[in-house]
């Protein structure tokens, strides 16, 4: 409760911010169109008109809140396309093309983490891939994805492979990075008194690995996994952008680029953050409930 | 009378580590003989090879020449029969298990039954005194308690050999001589062998049945001492002559090391 007061505060001053920097950015657009009108420009007119243009340059805070909720429950409640109306979610909803995008995002997602972690005990384990692993790894994430992100979909599809799986291929290739660097770390977390520990026992390499390096990396795991799913997110968003793909929220911020919709762009943009803050949110909750589990509170 | 095999046997024992800035001779000559049932304290400065020493039993460290054995055995195949118990300078408890978990995890990787597990737990914590906090995490307990856990822990599985590194080393005065009072209460029910780091003159003359003196550059033994204390031993023998005496010893031995420094 205590941290609710600070936090409110910022948010708060943000949204001041925002309506602050509202009425210049569209003002130039209200004076045209009172010029060519004739009319007289009181103060109190143009800064309410500021507010309400239909293609704001920067749409104010409750225009873009509205149209997230008129494009989520009220699209999907009373659209002709909406859910309740067809059973299936209308395409013209945030909630669908939201779906369209993490779907991407966690098989993106449970693939790279689950190849970071292999990499990683691979590195850990073997000499060869130690010295030659990391280098590539870093290599691959200094190329931006904007760019790669075209030609990986380009080269699956000839192969015939379209839709969910090369958005997820990109969000893997994003994600799989933090949980190598995180797991590396983690993996090594013990120190030589553990390992020598585990050596008069004459204990199994398996042994090692289950009973003492695996539990040690556990809060490394966690803190990479953060990193990875709100990149994993990113990579599905774009590689929605180059492909003309007509779902998801990386075609709703598309095509209001296109058309000029800023205030769609910004309601697709909360979207992903708030989809993003989710995602993160609920790793934290299974963190939590792990290390409880384990003994070490965090 | 028949001697019984020796537990330990070293035999001109050597050992040279190769560091970025040439080579440290940790150890020179080693011969030592500890028999089943001993209480043998290293003690020597820093550097004196008392820990590579008894890394060497553990086969934590290669010799570079001489021998030993290990119940008769290369250290390798002693580790690999799980001849001893290793206890080091911190307790090294798993922050991610319960007391009574940390000491089931050797008998875990050791493939005992479950049933036998709870049962071994519950009489190595009854023996350091520790059986109300098998269900605490490490954080929970003393640094004197945590090292007892960690001494529960060596003893779980039974082996003959009990090695410790300095193990109350971090430990202050008042809860050292308790644990050293335990350690022999603990010790003369067990008849193991063990082999004790300390850099504390009154702690190895108080424990040990055979105090090895050491010195360093090279690391070799300077003097062994074979204890006339009795085995029974409260804790104001400390004030009885003899103590006194063997303490005087050892004091001149570790002083005989530096001379040529």
């Amino acid at each position: 409760m205590r941290a609710l007061i600070p936090v409110a505060t910022v948010i708060a001053a943000l949204i001041a911010l925002w309506y602050a920097a509202v009425v210049p950015m569209n003002a130039q657009w209200t004076r045209d169109q009172a010029a060519r009108a004739g009319a007289e420009l009181t103060l109190p007119a143009l800064i309410s008109d500021t507010m309400s243009q239909s293609r704001p340059r920067l749409p104010a805070p409750h225009q873009v809140a509205a149209e997230l909720w008129r494009s989520t429950i009220i699209e999907e409640m009373t659209g002709r396309r909406g859910w309740w109306n067809t059973g299936t979610l209308s395409n013209r909803s945030l909630i669908y093309h939201g779906w369209v995008t993490l779907s991407a995002t966690l098989l993106g997602f449970a693939i790279g983490s689950g190849l970071g972690i292999a990499l990683a005990v691979g590195i850990v384990y073997n000499r060869a891939m130690d010295a030659s692993v990391m280098p590539w790894a870093i290599a691959s994430q200094t190329i931006p994805i904007l760019a790669i992100a075209p030609m990986i979909i380009v080269v699956l599809n000839a192969l015939g492979i379209s839709g969910l799986i090369p958005k997820a291929i990109i969000s893997t290739y994003l994600s799989f990075f933090p949980v190598v660097v995180g797991m590396v770390k983690g993996l090594r977390a013990p120190d030589q008194m553990q390992l020598d520990l585990m050596r008069t026992y004459s204990a199994s390499g398996l042994a090692v690995f289950l009973k003492l390096r695996w539990p040690s990396s556990m809060p490394y795991l966690f803190a990479s996994l953060k990193v990875a799913i709100a990149a994993a997110l990113v990579g599905a968003i774009v590689a929605e952008l180059p492909t003309g793909a007509v779902a998801g929220l990386g075609a709703r911020l598309l095509s209001g680029s296109y058309y000029g919709q800023t205030v769609q762009i910004w309601s697709a943009l909360f979207a992903a953050a708030i989809l993003a803050a989710t995602l993160v949110a609920l790793i934290g909750l299974i963190q939590r409930i792990t290390l409880k589990r384990m003994g070490m509170a965090a | 009378m028949t001697t019984p095999p020796p537990v330990i046997e070293a035999k001109n024992l050597g050992l040279i580590f190769e560091t970025s800035d040439g080579q440290v001779e940790a150890l020179r000559d080693v011969n030592l003989t500890i028999a089943k049932g001993d209480f043998v304290s290293f003690i020597g400065p820093s550097g004196c090879g008392k820990t590579t020493f008894l890394r060497v039993v553990a086969d934590l460290e290669q010799p570079t020449s001489g021998t030993i054995t290990v119940n008769g055995q290369s250290p390798h195949d002693a580790r690999m029969n799980r001849a001893y118990g290793y206890v080091f300078q911190a307790a090294g408890l798993y922050p991610w298990r319960t007391i009574a978990g940390n000491v089931q995890l050797p008998l875990e990787i050791m493939g005992f039954s479950r049933a036998e597990q709870n049962e071994r737990v519950a009489r190595v914590l009854d023996l350091v005194e520790l059986s109300g906090f098998a269900r605490k995490f490490p954080w929970q307990l003393s640094g004197g308690m945590q090292q007892r856990a960690s001494i529960a822990r060596a003893l779980a599985f039974d082996a003959d050999i009990l090695l410790m590194d300095e193990p109350f080393g971090a430990l202050d005065e008042i809860v050292r001589d308790r644990l050293n009072e335990q350690l022999l209460a603990l010790w003369a029910r067990t008849q193991k062998t063990i082999g004790f780091v300390t850099h504390s003159i009154p702690e190895a003359v108080y424990l040990s049945t055979k105090i090895v003196v050491m010195s360093p550059r090279p690391g070799r033994i300077t003097d062994i001492i074979d204890s006339p204390l009795p085995r029974e031993r409260p804790l104001d023998i400390r004030d009885s002559p003899e103590f006194i005496d063997i303490a005087h010893r050892v004091r001149e031995g570790l002083r005989a090391g530096h001379q040529d420094d």
